[in-house]
């Protein structure tokens, strides 16, 4: 089907025209009313495929110039229509944890996650990011009297590492969905509660779906509103500002005003401080590079427990490449990456939490941050 | 350390075939970063043991299908934002990803890790001759700025 560009030049031509129109029964795309096609004025009529050629016969017979505006209107439309994208609404268990999703489906998936399985799940929150956007985290918890300690892993602290909240869902979906059948899973849950926040930069995220798909920071404005976004990985109170980062907004790695100066950095900061004394393991979930990384990346002297991260890192390590052989180096950003002061895996650390660790997920640069969704479910399986 | 010059690296390396993990190649190789100089792309030299796969046919294949294309190719955003390459855009992936390689090397220091994020656009320029000429926008992720 084709639409074609008619500028009637007179009222002889209006009327062929409009006897076109309506012996074939053309769709007329502008004006909506054949009655207002009129010289001088643009005509866009759609012409079904089979009837193209006649009409352009008439046309030319009729001395009427036209140009081609749609060659191929079907074309268009399948371009304009998201392919392999689920809707909006939420079937019951329908949720397609192999598929990227935007922050409005994560927030309905919390929800319906929390309904699913509300003896387990409770939905809490954290704070309000920048622009207004609630932060929530779920917490995993088997109804018990003992108090437990906490796991905290949080996901998506930089917006283009798309991987990483696609991870923190099919984690908790993992652990709901088997609990009842793995005996592992219930053992641990017997001592710990899980609290899993899905998107941590939240500004940050929905920015990379609408606007800039390789975006890190989050949107804060700085200078009078021409620079935007601190990297809430150097915002932390861990060193800050000394090693890895740049004080000048339209960085990458701008580590903002000062130690938390972001709310969103702010509202985990507060919560983990409150909680400290009951958090066994902080967990940041990252892309790319395939690694575990143990504190610190400010100085190359080693945490006091350093033989302990190192060793548990690497048995994290092995089981995950047992799993499909994907390689992760384990040891401090200092040694293996890169020094960088302000991170929360640091700041968790040095404010007493023994296990605090950075997994920076797959790739290590084929794709790098635009991880294909088909390789979401080995990472996370992996990763589990 | 070479006393003012700057810093060699030696290196043993397994290569890899991109369209056949399976096919590998040993390489060894020796990195020079000038001192002083950032500018200054390193020195590097190789050698293989054994060949590297010929690509006549694929080759073959891809200048085929351009050239009997009615417009000049266009197309942006390789992979997309969901890491999707559209099958009859995968060369034109994998020759961004060759070429960027002679970027990662121009501009690479000690202190610098590049790879290619993303073709941001690629334009097929016509030209008379036998030739194919592509222009691309590309997205190098240098890692430690971020």
């Amino acid at each position: 089907d084709q639409v074609l560009h008619i500028v009637p030049e007179t009222f002889q031509q209006v009327q062929h025209l409009q006897l076109l129109h309506s012996t074939l029964l053309l769709d007329l795309w502008k004006p909506l009313m054949p009655e207002d096609i009129m010289p001088g004025e643009d005509l866009h009529i759609m012409v079904p495929a089979p009837l193209v050629q006649e009409v352009k016969d008439s046309l030319d017979q009729n001395m009427i110039s036209y140009r081609v505006l749609i060659p191929d209107v079907q074309e268009l439309v399948d371009q304009s229509m998201p392919r392999e994208r689920s809707s909006y609404k939420q079937v019951r268990k329908g949720y397609i944890y192999t598929q990227y999703h935007p922050m409005e489906e994560i927030y309905q998936w919390m929800t319906q996650i929390q309904n699913n399985y509300s003896e387990m799940v409770t939905q809490h929150f954290l704070g309000m990011t920048f622009e207004n956007r609630p932060m929530y985290y779920l917490q995993i918890s088997q109804p018990s009297n003992k108090p437990k300690k906490i796991i905290w892993m949080d996901c998506g602290i930089h917006a283009r590492e798309w991987i990483s909240p696609a991870f923190c869902q099919w984690f908790v979906k993992e652990i709901l969905q088997n609990y009842k059948s793995d005996p592992k899973i219930r053992r641990f849950l017997q001592n710990l509660d899980l609290y899993v926040l899905p998107v941590l930069n939240i500004d940050g995220y929905v920015y990379s779906w609408k606007t800039d798909r390789l975006w890190r920071k989050n949107r804060s404005p700085y200078r009078n509103g021409t620079c935007y976004g601190v990297d809430l990985n150097r915002n932390f109170n861990s060193s800050w500002g000394s090693v890895g980062v740049s004080f000048d907004c339209s960085s990458d790695v701008f580590c903002g005003s000062e130690p938390e100066s972001e709310p969103e950095t702010r509202a985990v900061a507060q919560f983990i401080r409150k909680k400290k004394s009951d958090i066994a393991c902080f967990l940041t979930i990252h892309s790319y590079g395939q690694l575990i990384l143990s504190p610190y990346g400010s100085t190359t002297k080693p945490p006091s427990n350093n033989e302990e991260l190192i060793q548990v890192g690497k048995k994290a390590a092995a089981a995950l490449t047992g799993k499909y052989g994907t390689s992760y180096k384990v040891g401090p950003p200092s040694l293996i990456l890169y020094n960088n002061s302000g991170s929360s895996r640091d700041w968790a650390h040095m404010i007493g939490i023994p296990l605090s660790y950075t997994f920076e997920l797959r790739d290590n640069g084929t794709y790098g941050f635009l991880l294909p969704a088909d390789q979401i479910q080995p990472t996370c399986e992996e990763t589990m | 350390d070479i006393k003012d010059v700057g810093h060699k690296y030696y290196l043993e390396l397994e290569l890899e075939d991109v369209l056949d993990k399976d096919s590998t190649v040993n390489c060894t190789a020796e990195v020079l970063y000038h001192l002083g100089n950032k500018n200054m792309a390193p020195d590097v030299q190789f050698t293989l043991e054994g060949e590297l796969k010929g690509t006549e046919e694929a080759d073959h294949v891809f200048y085929t299908r351009i050239k009997s294309l009615e417009k000049e190719l266009v197309a942006e955003n390789i992979p997309d934002s969901h890491g999707h390459v559209p099958p009859e855009l995968e060369p034109l992936h994998l020759l961004a990803w060759v070429a960027s390689g002679y970027l990662v090397w121009q501009n690479s220091t000690e202190n610098t890790h590049l790879q290619l994020a993303q073709i941001k656009h690629v334009k097929q320029v016509k030209r008379s001759d036998k030739y194919l000429q592509f222009d691309y926008v590309v997205l190098l992720h240098e890692m430690v700025s971020q």
